[in-house]
């Protein structure tokens, strides 16, 4: 029997979880798979890791902690939101005592300048964060960390404290692709959590639902999977305690309700980790989990195919059967026939971030400016440490409307020519060399066939072939420039292929 | 399955409301076509403007409540402001400063001197002033204050209240130039959970900029722009994710063309040269154009006076008169007048007490204004009282809720209780027949 009619035949078994065969392990693919688990990469990255193979490929990308990581040894401050010290608190209280406006106005003064310096913190750790994803040799880690950002989704106006976000954002990414329990456990000790979701007033005497609700319904189980009110109630008092000092977690004892509780049809004295494990044993858990990896990985169209369906099913059982560890789920899940399936390739709509860091590491063209790339991506709706509410990004097509089409286009624009909208050319002396994205595409005699260097470059700027019309038009734009194939010529067509609606899709 | 594809051309021929075709069409458009019996493509050209228009205009770092409806009749106010404090109407110029504007004798109230352009459109009975409004436990973070305003709730957390009361009440997709901010960022008032604004400080910016490296780039990218989806998906079947990029992009284009063309045209009166103003004209060409748009955001910062304020506030006062008079004006021109009210609202007032730098600190309630011919023209709502203070702030009288439910019940003709989430006493502030 062909190769191919096996495959079909495996196919309608209904097991779209099996391994792609290695043989079509090919450029394209290649090129999916660092896209999705990465921010993609040049075409000479691409064509090494067709070289590694599917296994190997997959390994490389998955089995990141062997390779380089950027941007670790970041000084930022813990200290700049510290708690007042007795003497200062016995300082405000005396000058209270006395109206002594002079010494009130300058402790408030002295605050006010504390919370803008934790702002200009919070901004430079924006930039920390980008310029890491842009710079990282380990694209899955901080590709995880921002999916767990979304999913654990904090907002540092809510909380206001740099520091916090900071810690936080360690907790996810070194856990990033570990055990999915681990994660849980951390977000409820993470002082910043606690505080986004109230648990530092939640008490025996006065228990507060928001940590318990979010807990189950956005971070584990999934709006109304297996849970009701009353495991909300009772999964709250098991929580009760939980807040923390300064920079730490502390576990409040006389504030933490001890008693017996009834949560998930299991009857006990409940602390907050025995709430987390009651939770993981609910097979809902895995699912939903599954579910949303899917959505980030494979494909966020509204509705799932039949094999989607029938994927998540097999991945949330791949990572009940390895106790929620989630690196050999996600290898499980990268190496799948389903994940390369046509209808899954370019069927993900770019997050603002994903855009910004893949046209750099695809497209190879220079920074620039790491501060208007976080400013481009507040505009499109990607403010980083700053997810719209607690359920995090919506993502999918929440990212594309008439303003933010515009905003997309003229930051690739930025990218690959340094000019801006308001038609300033800031980090434009930064030379791009975009002919390496061509220069494999020299026939014998060294020369560059106008006609193969758009089709090459549009394919791989695209990720796929955008049809016959429209790559017609792209040719005919670089006939009507006339001569042969330069650098200018090629950051020309950049531009206007990345102002292709096909360009939003990964 | 149509086979042909909605180009550029088609566009043309049959206006704008068929370019995104149902989909995105706006609710409030499609609504009007409903209406009309005859061509349905018809009922949202230009010209057919009947829907009425929220302006809100915002006051960003705490409006110095105080100095803005100045309270003359009472000593406390003179007591707590020694250097700051603005003489009642007649009164000499005191502090450099003179006296106030007349709002109404027996309230003894007064509006800052700078604020004639306000006045005479008061005069003209086209303004509701709103006195003391707040929200319980005022919060005095410029952040957060701002947030619990734009949001409608005291946790500030959530989608905007105007971005709700679209997602309210229009059914299905985003509506493109539902909502439009003039600045660089969006409101976080106009952000919904399907609706997104449009937000742009120039209307040149709002375009693809790679036109400017070759002239060449520009043919090409409206070819790959402005195909459209090439047909319906079939009725139940899902809309790829490729057909809804260019649907989208199509969208983005028309829209761009249609601001840069409302915003090329010389107003029909005369702007002042400052910020809000070439926001408020930005704004009003677009009204006259007929656009779609139902609610636009504008704003003004500086208001944050902590030190030497008489002449910063000054200032700041002279500007938000003149525009907002200008504004008033170019309307009445344009006879788009009765379509269209203006909110001027700021995150929080000031204190009460002058501080050392001769400036004030950040504050609670403050007044509202409400411009424009459907406005019960007037002073709403008690003057906060300057003696029955809260840790030395005013206590509000009126919550800006409350203000908001009247907008969207009497003006925006919403239910306000699913917009606000909540039940808010409407205190009436548009005329009966409005």
């Amino acid at each position: 029997m062909p190769a191919a009619a096996c495959t079909s035949f495996d196919h309608a078994m209904g097991n779209p979880f099996q391994p792609l065969a290695k043989k079509d392990f090919d450029y394209r693919a290649a090129q999916h798979l660092l896209n999705r688990a990465g921010f993609g990469g040049t075409p000479a990255q691409v064509r090494a890791l067709v070289e590694l193979g599917l296994d190997g490929a997959v390994e490389y990308l998955v089995d990141f902690k062997g390779e380089r990581v950027s941007n670790e040894g970041v000084d930022f401050r813990s200290d700049i939101l510290r708690a007042q010290t007795s003497e200062e608190r016995e300082l405000l209280r005396r000058a209270r005592a006395t109206n002594d406006t002079e010494t009130i106005a300058r402790i408030e003064r002295e605050r006010q300048e504390r919370q803008n310096a934790d702002r200009a913190q919070i901004a430079a750790m924006k930039r920390w964060w980008l310029a890491r994803m842009i710079e990282t040799g380990r694209p899955l880690q901080e590709k995880l960390t921002l999916f767990w950002h979304g999913h654990f989704a904090t907002g540092y106006r809510t909380i206001e404290n740099s520091w916090h976000m900071l810690m936080q954002n360690g907790m996810l990414r070194s856990n990033c692709a570990g055990n999915f329990a681990d994660l849980v456990r951390g977000i409820i000790c993470d002082p910043a959590m606690l505080k986004y979701l109230d648990n530092d007033e939640n008490r025996k005497s006065s228990p507060n639902e928001n940590l318990a609700r979010e807990l189950m319904e956005l971070f584990t189980l999934g709006e109304g999977n297996g849970y009701g009110e009353r495991d909300i109630k009772e999964g709250a008092r098991a929580l009760t305690g939980r807040t923390f000092r300064d920079n730490a977690y502390f576990f409040d004892r006389a504030q933490h309700d001890a008693g017996g509780k009834q949560i998930l049809r299991r009857s006990g004295d409940f602390t907050g980790d025995d709430l987390v494990s009651i939770i993981l044993e609910q097979p809902e858990c895995s699912r939903f989990i599954a579910g949303k990896l899917y959505r980030f990985f494979v494909n966020d169209a509204p509705t799932t195919t039949r094999d989607g369906t029938e994927t998540i099913e097999r991945l949330a059982k791949a990572l009940r059967d390895a106790r929620y560890e989630i690196r050999p789920a996600l290898r499980a899940l990268f190496r799948s026939q389903h994940f390369y399936a046509v209808d899954n390739r370019l069927s993900i709509i770019k997050s603002p971030t994903q855009l910004m860091v893949q046209t750099v590491r695809s497209l190879g063209t220079p920074v620039r400016s790491v501060d208007r790339l976080v400013e481009a991506g507040d505009l499109m709706g990607q403010e980083l440490f700053q997810p719209p509410s607690v359920k995090g990004w919506p993502g999918g097509r929440s990212w594309i409307n008439t303003a933010t089409v515009f905003t997309r286009q003229n930051t690739a624009v930025f990218l690959i020519t340094g000019r801006t909208t308001r038609g300033n050319t800031a980090g434009s002396a930064d030379a791009y060399d975009a002919m390496h994205l061509v220069e494999h595409l020299r026939d014998a005699a060294g020369t560059l066939d106008p006609r193969e260097c758009v089709r090459g470059l549009a394919s791989f700027a695209l990720g796929g072939d955008p049809g016959r019309a429209r790559m017609a038009e792209l040719e005919s734009y670089l006939g009507s420039l006339g001569g042969g194939i330069d650098n200018e010529r090629i950051k020309a067509l950049l531009c206007l292929i990345t102002a292709m609606p096909e360009y939003q899709l990964c | 399955m149509h086979d042909s594809a909605y180009t550029r051309r088609l566009f043309l021929q049959r206006g704008c409301a068929l370019a995104s075709l149902a989909a995105t069409v706006p609710c409030f458009i499609e609504r009007s076509a409903m209406g009309t019996l005859g061509d349905p493509l018809l009922a949202s050209q230009p010209g057919v403007a009947d829907e009425r228009i929220l302006v809100i205009v915002q006051l960003g770092g705490g409006n110095d409540g105080l100095n803005t409806v100045v309270p003359f009749g009472s000593d406390d106010y003179y007591r707590a402001r020694p250097q700051i404090g603005i003489r009642g109407p007649g009164a000499a110029a005191q502090n450099a400063q003179p006296a106030a504007l007349a709002l109404d004798g027996a309230l003894g109230i007064g509006l800052h001197p700078s604020l004639a352009g306000l006045k005479e459109l008061y005069d003209e009975g086209l303004v509701s002033v709103v006195q003391g409004v707040g929200y319980p436990n005022p919060n005095r973070s410029h952040f957060t204050s701002m947030d619990i305003w734009q949001t409608g709730r005291l946790d500030a957390k959530g989608s905007g209240w105007v971005g709700r009361y679209f997602d309210n009440t229009c059914n299905g997709s985003p509506k493109p130039e539902a909502a439009i901010a003039i600045g660089r960022n969006a409101p976080l008032a106009l952000e919904g959970d399907v609706q997104k604004p449009i937000a742009f400080e120039s209307a040149s910016l709002f375009r693809w900029n790679g036109q400017d490296l070759h002239g060449s780039l520009k043919e090409p990218y409206d070819t790959l722009n402005r195909t459209g989806s090439t047909g319906f998906p079939a009725d139940g079947a899902a809309e790829t994710q490729k057909a809804f990029l260019m649907r989208t992009a199509l969208d983005a284009q028309v829209s761009s063309d249609r601001i840069r063309a409302a915003v090329a045209k010389q107003p029909l009166v005369s702007y002042p040269g400052h910020g809000l103003a070439n926001q408020l004209k930005m704004i009003g060409a677009m009204i006259r154009d007929g656009m779609p748009t139902r609610v636009y955001y504008a704003s003004m910062g500086g208001f944050d006076t902590h030190g030497g304020q008489l002449g910063t506030h000054a200032n700041l006062m002279r500007q938000l008169g003149e525009s907002l008079n200008a504004f008033q004006r170019d309307l009445r021109e344009q006879r788009n007048d009765a379509r269209v009210t203006t909110m001027v609202f700021s995150e929080f007032g000031r204190r009460v007490k002058q501080n050392a730098s001769g400036g004030t600190d950040h504050g609670t309630a403050a007044p509202m204004f409400l411009v424009g011919t459907a406005v019960k023209p007037g002073v709403w709502g008690n003057h906060p009282s300057l003696t029955d203070l809260d840790q030395g702030d005013l206590k509000f009288g009126v919550d800006f809720r409350s203000v908001y439910a009247s907008v969207l019940e009497d003006w925006m003709q919403a239910p306000s209780e699913k917009v606000l989430r909540g039940r808010f006493a409407n205190p009436k502030l548009f005329k009966a027949q409005a």
